[in-house]
C-alpha cells in the first residue's frame, strides 16, 4: 500500500478521533444519537475556529499567544455591542481584525519575535475585555444563538459546522493560490519575495484572516453560552496550539493541515467528555488529558517511522 | 550613532533604562515617600521572576521552538509537596528543599524524555507534562493550606542589609547562572546549539546531553522558586504558578535574550523583572482600574520590544 506523507498526516488525527469516539460510544451507547453527538461536540465549534486561526499564524512560522484573550475579547464584544448596537459592534470587530493585520506587518518589518508581540497583545485584549464586561454578563445576539442551536435534519449542527469549517479552510489554504502563498511564506519567504509577491501583504492578509476566524470563534462561543466573561476562552491559547500539532501541523515550514486542525480540535474536546464518561476523579482529569495528548503524539511518531521504513525499502 | 560607547550596545541596557524611568515616575507621584518600600517590594517580587526567568532563558537559548511551559505546574507541585513534607517543622527545612529540587529533576527528566523519545516539539511536550504535574499537585493538595516552617517563613519575608532575602537568593542563583553561561563550557555549548544545532553536532558537542541538562536545570529553578514562593506567601496555592508562565517568557525576551536562541544575558532578566513589577505598581499608584492596567501593561511591553528592536535596525 502506498501512502503519501500528506495522507499519513491525516490518518493519525482521524484514527485517534475514531478510537476516542468508539470508546465513548462503548461506554455510553446513548451518546450515539443526534442529541448525544451534538452535546459531545457542541463546544468543539469555537475551539475548531480558534485552532484554524492559530494554524494560519503558524503557517507563516509565527505563534499567537494572545489567541485565548482575543477570543474572550471577541466574545465580550459579541455579548455587548454586537447585541445592542450591531453596527458599532461590527466596527469594533473589524477594527480588531485590522489590529491583527497590523501586528503581522509590524512583526515582519521590525523582525520582532511573534511570541513576545502577541504576549504583549494578550494583556491588551484581556484589559479591553475586562473594561467591556467587568463581571460575567451580556447576552448573545439572537442570530448567533439561533445559528448555534439550530437543528439541521439528520446530522447535528456541531458536525455540520465542523465539516463546513474544514471544507472552507481546506479550500482556502490548500487549494487556492492565496493559500499557496501563505504556506510559501512559511516555507521560504525569500523565494516568495523573489517571485515578485509582497511578503508584507501576504502576512497582513494571513493575520487578518486569522483575526477573522478568531472573531468567529468568539461569536460561536457566545452563541452557545448565551453570555460572556472576560476569561471565557483563556484555555484556547494552549488548546489551539495543541489542536494544530495534533492535526499534523508543524511549528515551522508552512506545513499545516486545516482538516487535521479541525479534527485535532474535535479530538481535544472529545478527550474531555471521554474522561468524564470514564468517571475519572476530577483531580486527574487534566492529567489524563495530558496523557491522551502524549499517547496520540506517540502514535504519530510510530506511524511516521513506518512511513519512513516504507520509503527506504 | 556610535558615540554612546559600548554600553548602549548591551542588549540589557534597555530594560534597565525603562525600569529607572518607571521607578522615577512612580516615586514622583508619591512625592518620594515610598521610594524605599517600593524598591524593596520590587526586589522581592522581581526575585521570583528572576529565578524562573533564568531557567526559561537557558531553555530559550537552545534555539527556536525550545520553551518550557511546565514552569507554573512545577512551581505549584514543588511548593505543595515541600510544605507538606516539612509539616511546619523547622528541622525539615533542608529536607524540603532537597525534595523540591528532586521534584524539579524528575520533571525535567520527564520533559526531555518526552521531547527526545516521542520527538514532540518542546511546547507540546512540556504542556502535556504540565497537565500531569498539575494533576498530581491537585491530588496531593486537597485544598489544604499548610503553613511553612516558621524559620523559613521568617527568612523569606525578612531583609538583610535592607535587601530582601529572596532577592539575595535570586542574586546568588544569577551569579551561578552567569558563571555557567559565560565562563563554563556548558554555556558555550548551549549558545552553540542555539545558533546552529547542526553545526554544534558536527563540532562534536554532546547536543542531547546539553539539552537534557538544560531542561532539568529549568525545572529545578522553577521548583526552587515554587519552594520560596510558597514559603513567602505563607502556604502553597494551586494557582500560585499561573502568572509565572507568561512572566518567565516576558522577562527573558524583554531582557534582551534573542528569542531565536543562541544569545542570552542575565542582567537583562533582572532589569525586565523589576520593570514588569514596577509597571504594575506604577499603574496601581496612579489609580487605574484592572482593565486599563492590563491594557497599559501590554502597550508598554510592546513599546519596549519595539524600542529594543530598533537598535537591531541601527546595526
Amino acid at each position: 500500500m502506498k501512502l503519501s506523507s500528506g495522507t499519513v498526516r491525516m490518518i493519525i488525527p482521524a484514527v485517534s478521533l475514531a478510537v476516542l469516539l468508539s470508546a465513548v460510544f462503548y461506554m455510553q451507547p446513548r451518546a450515539m444519537s443526534y442529541t448525544g453527538l451534538n452535546l459531545l461536540f457542541n463546544l468543539a465549534v469555537p475551539i475548531a475556529l480558534a485552532t484554524i486561526a492559530q494554524m494560519l499564524i503558524m503557517a507563516v512560522n509565527d505563534l499567537d499567544l494572545s489567541m485565548g484573550t482575543f477570543v474572550s475579547f471577541a466574545a465580550c464584544v459579541t455579548a455587548t455591542f454586537l447585541q445592542s448596537s450591531p453596527f458599532v459592534g461590527l466596527l469594533i470587530l473589524i477594527g480588531a481584525i485590522a489590529v491583527y493585520a497590523a501586528m503581522g506587518v509590524i512583526i515582519y518589518l521590525r523582525e520582532l519575535p511573534s511570541i513576545v508581540v502577541t504576549l504583549g497583545m494578550s494583556f491588551v485584549w484581556a484589559g479591553l475585555a475586562v473594561l467591556l464586561l467587568p463581571s460575567p454578563g451580556g447576552s448573545a445576539p439572537d442570530w448567533a444563538r439561533a445559528l448555534m442551536t439550530s437543528k439541521p435534519p439528520v446530522v447535528p449542527m456541531a458536525i455540520v459546522a465542523s465539516v463546513v469549517i474544514a471544507a472552507v479552510t481546506h479550500f482556502l489554504v490548500m487549494r487556492s493560490s492565496f493559500g499557496v502563498l501563505i504556506r510559501g511564506v512559511g516555507g521560504n519567504s525569500r523565494s516568495v519575495e523573489r517571485a515578485g509577491w509582497s511578503v508584507i501583504g501576504i502576512r497582513a492578509a494571513t493575520y487578518a484572516l486569522a483575526g477573522l476566524f478568531a472573531v468567529l470563534a468568539g461569536i460561536a462561543l457566545v452563541g452557545l453560552t448565551t453570555a460572556a466573561d472576560a476569561n471565557i476562552a483563556l484555555r484556547y491559547t494552549l488548546l489551539s496550539i495543541a489542536g494544530v500539532i495534533l492535526g499534523g501541523g508543524e511549528f515551522v515550514g508552512g506545513r499545516v493541515s486545516p482538516v487535521g486542525a479541525v479534527i485535532g480540535a474535535l479530538t481535544l474536546t472529545l478527550a474531555g467528555s471521554f474522561l468524564s464518561f470514564m468517571r475519572i476523579s476530577p483531580d486527574w482529569q487534566i492529567g489524563a488529558q495530558g496523557a491522551i495528548l502524549i499517547v496520540v503524539l506517540g502514535l504519530r511518531l510510530f506511524l511516521n517511522r513506518l512511513e519512513k521504513r516504507e520509503k527506504n525499502r | 550613532m556610535n558615540g554612546f560607547g559600548p554600553l548602549v550596545r548591551k542588549p540589557w541596557i534597555w530594560s534597565f533604562a525603562a525600569t529607572i524611568i518607571v521607578w522615577a515616575v512612580t516615586v514622583l507621584f508619591t512625592g518620594g515617600a515610598s521610594s524605599l518600600g517600593l524598591s524593596q517590594a520590587a526586589l522581592t517580587f522581581a526575585a521570583f521572576s528572576v529565578i524562573v526567568g533564568i531557567g526559561q532563558m537557558f531553555v530559550i537559548t537552545l534555539g527556536p521552538g525550545n520553551i518550557d511551559l511546565s514552569v507554573p505546574a512545577t512551581m505549584t507541585l514543588s511548593g505543595t509537596l515541600a510544605l507538606k513534607l516539612m509539616d511546619v517543622q523547622d528541622g525539615m527545612i533542608v529536607v524540603g528543599l532537597v525534595a523540591s529540587i528532586l521534584i524539579g529533576i524528575a520533571i525535567g527528566i520527564g520533559n526531555y524524555g518526552l521531547i527526545k523519545l516521542l520527538r514532540i516539539p518542546p511546547i507540546i511536550a512540556t504542556l502535556s507534562m504540565s497537565f500531569i504535574v498539575q494533576s498530581i499537585a491537585i491530588w496531593s493538595n486537597r485544598g489544604l493550606r499548610i503553613k511553612p516552617p516558621e524559620v523559613l517563613a521568617g527568612f523569606s519575608t525578612s531583609y538583610s542589609f535592607g535587601i530582601p532575602n529572596v532577592a539575595l537568593v535570586a542574586l546568588l542563583l544569577s551569579l551561578v547562572a552567569w558563571v555557567l553561561l559565560e565562563k563554563s563550557i556548558y554555556g558555550r555549548w548551549i549558545s552553540a546549539i542555539g545558533q546552529s544545532t547542526f553545526a554544534a553536532r558536527m563540532a562534536g558537542i554532546p547536543v542531547d546531553g546539553t539539552r537534557f541538562a538544560t531542561y532539568v536545570l529549568c525545572a529545578v529553578l522553577a521548583s526552587i522558586c515554587g519552594y520560596l514562593l510558597a514559603s513567602f506567601s505563607g502556604g502553597a496555592a494551586l494557582n500560585m504558578g499561573a502568572e509565572y508562565l507568561l512572566m518567565s517568557i516576558a522577562v527573558v525576551v524583554i531582557g534582551g535574550t534573542a528569542v531565536a536562541g543562541g544569545n542570552s544575558n542575565i542582567p537583562g532578566i533582572w532589569g525586565a523583572s523589576l520593570f514588569m513589577f514596577l509597571v504594575v505598581s506604577m499603574l496601581n499608584t496612579y489609580g487605574f482600574g484592572a482593565g486599563t492596567r492590563l491594557i497599559l501593561t501590554g502597550v508598554i511591553i510592546i513599546v519596549v520590544i519595539l524600542a529594543a528592536g530598533g537598535k537591531k535596525a541601527l546595526r
